[in-house]
């Protein structure tokens, strides 16, 4: 039953990553609207109107955390939480206390100019940096799973220091 | 009986009896690297010319693999193609060849042969048996000489017979270079398909020329890094077929798949002991990778091999299973480590320029392969010891080297810059004949696995 519903999560969030796409510490755009992802089965009221989000789903936390607000950057080969890293959960932190019950999953991920073993490696250092700094501002830890996905799990698809440092990431994503 | 090992003990025999003229090259290759002019034994740059007419069916019959007529020219071509794909011959045949007749097998047309400037000539045959199997004779002979220089004779079943050819061209090859075979051998690799931002990666295998492909998982969940188990029986592999990543041994036969550990956290980078009785891994604690290692028999207790707070990663066992060469970047950047195969006297080797992973221990012992990440990614050797580095690849990103069972021929996958796909190419110890291996879609983590008995 648990396994079912991390995997069910793993691969909401595997669209979730793709479709919010473009996340840099510099934001310019929104990320595009969830079309296409499976959030109506899990997340939202079947008859709930569009546009209408539903309080405590991936969609309220994606709004309420602000833009890319569900995400941290790193440096290559880095897997430090800065000051503005810290901002960032500490919204991602305030979501969570208003609900309580709702778990989390860290991904942690690499750019492509890595090896695949160390970038999987990487990717777990990070999704736990985001963990443990949660937890030391008063997240229960049994509510956060990490996960990593390597370089296998592009968010930018260029070859340029632009698109590495946007995959360079690791990104919360509700378990619904 | 299906008996190579008869046929090989006859193989040998008749080596021992016949095969007393060595053509091997006499002279050592100008080396690039004036360091280490003992790394490579033959030369490759003086191509031999081979000739490979289609093999005779003396009483063509149909067999579940097609008529024998047809498969003797299927051998010749698989011949010809392994020796031209090694860099060091030039073959002809069988197409543009003439066909030959039963009494030349054993009694070649020298004259012939030495008016089309050929050195080297492949003649044979393929038998139907009463048994439905094949018995397919091959003959090496020295034109320039005038005389027989080995034969061997291989007896398969008709959906074997690439078998028969590539251990025909395994034989030539050690005969003629010196060196071990390596045609005789399969490949794990991972098929992609799709866009960059949404791979579909499968488990896949084939043989050593790319024929024989099959699929093995069905690209629901992402498989990665697979490694055959020395007698070919299993694979090791990641899969995030439960939303995570970790390690599974597939039964081949079985099609069924088991954790290697029961462990909620996630494990990477699989490879086996040359033995077959130990798996080496990577986990992840709390964050933290380490290596471990487990009997492969699905009862041991993992043991921790590093224990060092950076990450401690990959793996490849000496083949006297007594070392261990890994990743580490513990001194702030990946580099290349040595221990001993219970954890003890961890040593680094690589100190050039840029950060280096992925080792790899050459199944001869005498060097370890990696990739080198300086700017551009690219696949080179060095001694165990880190001494006499040398770069064999030069392109955005070639990533993971895997060995040819001979020790002399290395794969990697290389991925393009923007698209993101990526191939499987190989490349020998000189750094030349750098070629593509075909696979019917895209393809990474090559894992080369051993000659087959």
């Amino acid at each position: 039953m648990k396994t079912n519903t991390i995997k069910m999560a793993a691969i909401l969030l595997a669209s979730t990553a793709l479709v919010a796409g473009c996340g840099k510490k510099k934001v310019e755009q929104l990320p595009p609207a969830a079309e296409g992802t499976d959030y109506g089965q899990t997340q939202t009221d079947p008859n709930a109107g569009a546009g209408q989000i539903v309080p405590g789903s991936q969609e309220d936390f994606l709004q309420q955390v602000g833009q890319f607000g569900d995400r941290i950057l790193f440096e290559t080969d880095r897997f430090n939480v800065d000051a503005e890293d810290q901002a960032t959960l500490q919204r991602q932190a305030q979501w969570l206390a208003r609900y309580p019950n709702t778990r989390i999953i860290v991904e942690g991920h690499a750019d492509e100019r890595g090896t695949r073993d160390y970038n999987l490696a990487l990717g777990e250092r990070r999704a736990n940096s985001a963990k443990n700094y949660l937890t030391s501002i008063g997240v229960d830890a049994s509510r956060i799973e990490t996960v990593s996905y390597g370089k296998e799990r592009p968010s930018a698809l260029g070859s340029d220091e632009q698109a590495w440092a946007q995959n360079r990431r690791a990104v919360t994503v509700t378990v619904q | 009986m299906t008996s190579f090992s008869f046929y090989r003990k006859l193989a040998s025999f008749l080596l021992l009896i016949v095969g007393s003229h060595s053509v091997m090259a006499q002279t050592p290759p100008p080396a690039p690297d004036t360091d280490e002019p003992e790394l490579v034994e033959f030369d490759t740059s003086k191509t031999r010319s081979i000739a490979v007419p289609a093999l005779v069916a003396p009483a063509p019959a149909d067999t579940p693999a097609g008529n024998s007529a047809a498969l003797g020219r299927q051998i010749a071509e698989v011949i010809s193609s392994d020796l031209r794909a090694s860099g060091v011959f030039e073959t002809q045949g069988p197409n543009g060849l003439r066909a030959i007749a039963l009494p030349e097998v054993t009694a070649p047309q020298f004259d012939y042969w030495k008016g089309r400037t050929v050195e080297q000539l492949v003649q044979g045959f393929v038998r139907v048996g009463g048994d439905g199997n094949l018995t397919v004779g091959c003959y090496l002979y020295d034109v320039g000489f005038g005389n027989e220089t080995t034969r061997l004779g291989f007896n398969v079943p008709p959906r074997e017979w690439r078998r028969a050819a590539h251990k025909c061209a395994d034989a030539i090859y050690a005969k003629l270079t010196g060196e071990l075979p390596f045609f005789d051998s399969r490949i794990a690799y991972i098929a992609e398909t799709g866009p960059k931002g949404k791979r579909v990666k499968r488990l896949a295998i084939m043989d050593s020329d790319g024929a024989n492909h099959r699929f093995i998982t069905n690209g629901q969940s992402t498989a990665l890094t697979p490694r055959f188990s020395p007698n070919y029986k299993s694979i090791l592999y990641l899969s995030y077929v439960d939303g995570n990543p970790r390690i599974y041994v597939y039964d081949i036969d079985a099609g069924r798949q088991r954790l290697i550990t029961q462990s909620r956290n996630p494990t990477f980078a699989p490879r086996w002991s040359p033995d077959g009785q130990t798996i080496l891994y990577s986990m992840a604690v709390a964050g933290n990778t380490d290596i471990y290692k487990i009997s492969a028999n699905g009862n041991g207790t993992p043991v921790k091999l590093t224990t060092s707070p950076s990450i401690d990663v990959g793996g490849s066992f000496s083949p006297d299973g007594r070392q261990i060469v890994f990743e580490s970047d513990r001194s702030g950047s990946q580099q290349i480590y040595v221990m001993n195969a219970d954890g003890s006297n961890q040593r680094r080797i690589s100190f050039g320029s840029g950060r280096y992973a992925t080792p790899e221990w050459s199944p001869r012992a005498d060097l370890i392969a990696y990739t080198r990440i300086a700017g551009d990614f690219r696949v080179g050797t060095m001694r165990p010891d880190g001494s006499g580095e040398r770069l064999l690849t030069d392109s955005w990103q070639d990533e993971a080297p895997t060995w040819a069972p001979n020790g002399r021929v290395i794969q990697f996958f290389r991925t393009a810059k923007g698209s993101g796909k990526t191939s499987i190419w190989q490349v020998d110890l000189t750094g030349s004949n750098e070629r593509q291996l075909p696979t019917p879609v895209d393809g990474s983590d090559p894992a080369w696995g051993p000659v087959l008995p």
